[in-house]
């Protein structure tokens, strides 16, 4: 045992793989629930507005992927929130008075949104009326979104922070305007919004496209698909545009994190653009070259002549990990360009009126489910190592604020972590996979619960445990609502 | 007023709330493997489905709120607790994602239930733990990195404490969200837990006062005393009416629970009392660990505008979900 604690690596290595691990994971869950949050909303509108079953039901079966996956983001997030004082003690005490309030507004008008309302729409189907219902999903979608925002603030800050002062080492905020509405904050935000509807989009075309590929559920399926179809085709070009914007921003704001996405080790005038190449740090060149010459000036600066400053505009120390930053990007733009590739399909298939028999299209979308993901985390390691060694853009670096814990400590904890969060997602996936086997209630089983609150699907307990119930809400409300659109339902 | 005092209060507010609402939750989850099959256990687990996780927010609220107002203290106290605060929340994230799994699982529901009560064991356990490292630790000043600074006897005692208590409250929420066998079960559980948690309770006062003189003296010298004094008489009656409540009443309703939180409050007041104006206790007073003005009060607008507001509609979803625990809320 000796042997191993003398050769571990030290705390401030150990903290920050932690945190880079325990982050990405948690942020894999948010990515998909802030986009399905939209769509539940949107199916659950679509329903009260148009009384189709074929709605009802796609909410009642997207709600419990959504349920699993929600459930995952809260357990992971919950350990985020303390992470800060656990292993960056110095960090919290002298950046504490800027992104503390930040973060206590993100609980205040997001994590007890969430949680009040995802019961009611979780559990609340017999207990209240269908507006409420309908209310209490849009008001769950909301807070993911308000989430989204002051988390975004708050990091994007770390980017390029505005609006304070340092007083006896300690950061104090001089405009608060200035603080959220950092320079980074716009581009970042939207950017990350529309990755979680494309994520969102890309679960739903691919679980859609199994089902048309295997023949099943096909009714249910090509509802989702023809949605989720639209959206990629509007949501892919329009990502690739903001992701430029941010492109830009960056240059403006981190050219160091920009000359390590395009591996730019001098600074160049007329730069090429490197599509691939295997970036050397310590000889500070890039090998296997494949480039276009003078085209990274053109995109940057909008000029074939232009000026990029390489990583030589700093000192060594000052750089991030050049290769991590630069493949990252490269795996972002790839998936990128092939959603975008899957929603022209989509769009030239629905026009030829192949939407929902066109193969190669569905084998696509069900190969990319895990694209919008990926494609998010990928962004997330070019924006975080990219910023690389500071923790806040040129003020704070990362190395100087770790807790003074012990090696062994964090390295026990980082273990534990690991164990117990790949195993977690096993049985995620495993549950994910068992939903979708599944499939959705037949419309006529929803009916019948409709119909009869007391006889919910899936039920597996004896109807003795199951007293009176007060069904004045959902189910009585619509079953006098159906009585007389029955055949419409069906249609 | 003093806004390090608002901010103390706002803590002790939001700690507070999640205590007791939280309480009851985990107190379930140590309850679970008492109640016989597994049947009882997923009426007890449902009861809580919708609920959890609002409860569970205030960990969150109270820590982000500490982080506000008290960032050196927040530094500290993860830090120097890094163990039993990481075992804590992994302790969480098992007890959680039963809530979404239970359900859905056939063959591994017997594993959910373990995970379910084993993770709230151990949170529970190691909160009370964090407590007793804490305030069983007032008068020396060393750090408290070294897992003997705070794997105490005394800190091992505060942690068993809190356990029997957040297994009263939860029995007290079972006698009103069951009924029949189960209830009478939750009945039985409560009231031998009542016995256990006066015990600890007990052990855990006395000891404070032998051991911490700044305690000790709050609480023993005139006048100090006397304007405390009503918090032991007060928990004594809430006691007394709690067990008899248990003892006689058929069908008591929300009463127990809000006599067991009663017994928490007049507690944790006690303990508030012991510590003030401490924010880390024996190291850091409010005043010296007070956050810049214009982070406090930023945050300030937010909370008194929003916690309002959340507690409204916190109370609406319970009111949704009154009455007994029905198995038929699905999705």
């Amino acid at each position: 045992m000796m042997d191993l604690f003398t050769t571990l690596p030290d705390t401030a290595i150990l903290s920050r793989i932690q945190f880079a691990f325990t982050i990405s994971y948690h942020i894999i869950f948010p990515t998909i629930t802030i986009g399905l949050s939209l769509y539940l909303a949107y199916m659950e509108g679509m329903w009260l507005k148009t009384q189709n079953l074929v709605y009802l039901q796609q909410v009642k079966f997207w709600m419990k992927p959504f349920a699993i996956t929600f459930g995952m983001g809260v357990v992971s997030g919950v350990v985020l929130s303390y992470e800060f004082g656990t292993n960056f003690s110095k960090f919290s005490e002298i950046v504490g008075p800027v992104l503390a309030p930040l973060l206590a507004y993100e609980v205040l008008t997001a994590f007890f949104l969430e949680a009040g309302f995802l019961g009611i729409m979780l559990f609340g189907w017999n207990r209240v009326s269908p507006k409420m219902h309908f209310a209490a999903t849009c008001t769950v979608a909301i807070g993911t979104v308000c989430s989204s925002f002051w988390i975004l603030a708050a990091n994007s800050w770390m980017h390029t922070p505005a609006g304070y002062e340092i007083i006896n080492g300690q950061f104090q905020v001089t405009s608060w305007l200035e603080v959220i509405f950092n320079p980074s904050f716009p581009y970042r935000l939207v950017h990350m919004l529309l990755a979680t509807a494309i994520s969102a989009s890309l679960l739903f075309a691919g679980v859609n496209a199994y089902y048309l590929l295997k023949g099943l559920h096909t009714d249910f399926a090509k509802v989702g698909f023809s949605v989720a179809m639209m959206a990629i085709l509007i949501l892919a070009p329009v990502q690739i545009l903001v992701g430029d914007f941010h492109g830009l921003n960056v240059a403006q704001h981190q050219p160091v994190k920009l000359a390590a996405m395009e591996g730019l080790w001098k600074t160049e005038k007329g730069a090429a653009l490197r599509l691939f190449a295997i970036p050397d740090q310590k000889n500070e060149t890039n090998h296997f070259e494949i480039s276009i010459p003078k085209m990274a000036s053109l995109l940057i600066t909008h000029d074939m002549e232009g000026v990029i400053p390489g990583l030589d505009q700093v000192e060594a120390r000052d750089r991030p990990q050049v290769a991590v930053v630069f493949f990252a990007f490269r795996i972002m733009l790839a998936l990128g360009g092939l959603m975008l590739l899957l929603g022209i399909t989509g769009a030239v298939a629905r026009y030829k009126k192949r939407l929902f028999d066109f193969k190669p299209l569905l084998y696509l979308s069900v190969s990319m489910i895990p694209a919008g993901v990926i494609a998010t985390l990928a962004g997330w390691y070019v924006v975080e190592v990219g910023r690389q060694p500071w923790l806040v853009q040129g003020l704070v670096r990362t190395v100087d604020v770790i807790s003074p814990l012990p090696a062994e400590a964090v390295a026990f904890t980082l273990g534990l972590f690991v164990v117990v969060y790949c195993s977690l997602f096993f049985t995620y996936l495993y549950f994910m996979r068992k939903l979708i086997l599944k499939g959705p209630p037949s419309l006529d089983e929803i009916q019948a619960a409709l119909l009869n609150p007391n006889m919910t699907e899936g039920d597996d307990l004896p109807a003795t445990l199951n007293p009176a119930q007060v069904d004045v809400g959902y189910g009585q409300e619509l079953a006098n609502l159906l009585s007389d659109k029955t055949n419409k339902g069906e249609k | 007023m003093d806004i390090a005092l608002v901010y103390l209060l706002l803590i002790g507010f939001g700690i507070l709330v999640y205590v007791l609402l939280d309480g009851f939750s985990l107190g379930v989850g140590i309850l679970s493997p008492l109640l016989q099959n597994s049947e009882n256990k997923g009426i007890a687990m449902k009861s809580l489905s919708h609920i959890w996780d609002s409860n569970q927010t205030w960990l969150v609220f109270g820590g982000v709120v500490l982080f506000v107002a008290f960032p050196a203290a927040y530094a500290f106290v993860l830090s120097n607790l890094y163990l039993p605060i990481i075992l804590m929340l992994v302790a969480l994230i098992f007890r959680g994602v039963a809530f979404e799994f239970r359900f859905k699982s056939d063959r591994s529901r017997g594993w959910w239930d373990l995970s379910f009560s084993l993770g709230s064991i151990i949170a529970t356990f190691c909160q009370g733990l964090i407590l007793g490292a804490l305030v069983g630790d007032m008068s020396s000043d060393k750090t408290l990195a070294d897992p003997v600074d705070w794997l105490t006897p005394f800190s091992i005692t505060t942690g068993f404490a809190l356990v029997s208590g957040y297994g009263l409250l939860g029995a007290c929420w079972l006698v009103r969200k069951t009924e029949a066998s189960l209830q009478q079960v939750a009945k039985t559980l409560a009231l031998k837990l009542l016995f256990l948690m006066l015990t600890f309770f007990a052990v855990v006062s006395i000891w404070m006062l032998l051991e911490q003189p700044t305690i000790a003296e709050r609480w023993l010298v005139f006048p100090d005393s006397l304007v405390l004094l009503p918090l032991p008489l007060l928990s004594i009656f809430f006691a007394y009416r709690l067990g008899s409540l248990l003892r006689n009443s058929e069908e008591p309703g929300l009463k127990p629970l809000a006599y067991a939180m009663g017994l928490f409050m007049t507690a944790f007041g006690g303990l508030v009392a012991g510590v003030f104006p401490y924010i880390i206790p024996g190291r850091l007073t409010i005043w010296q660990g007070i956050a810049p003005d214009k982070s406090v009060y930023f945050t300030l607008v937010g909370i008194l505008i929003f916690v309002p507001v959340i507690l409204a509609y916190n109370i609406y979803a319970y009111r949704t979900f009154s009455g007994k625990t029905s198995l038929k809320d699905g999705y």
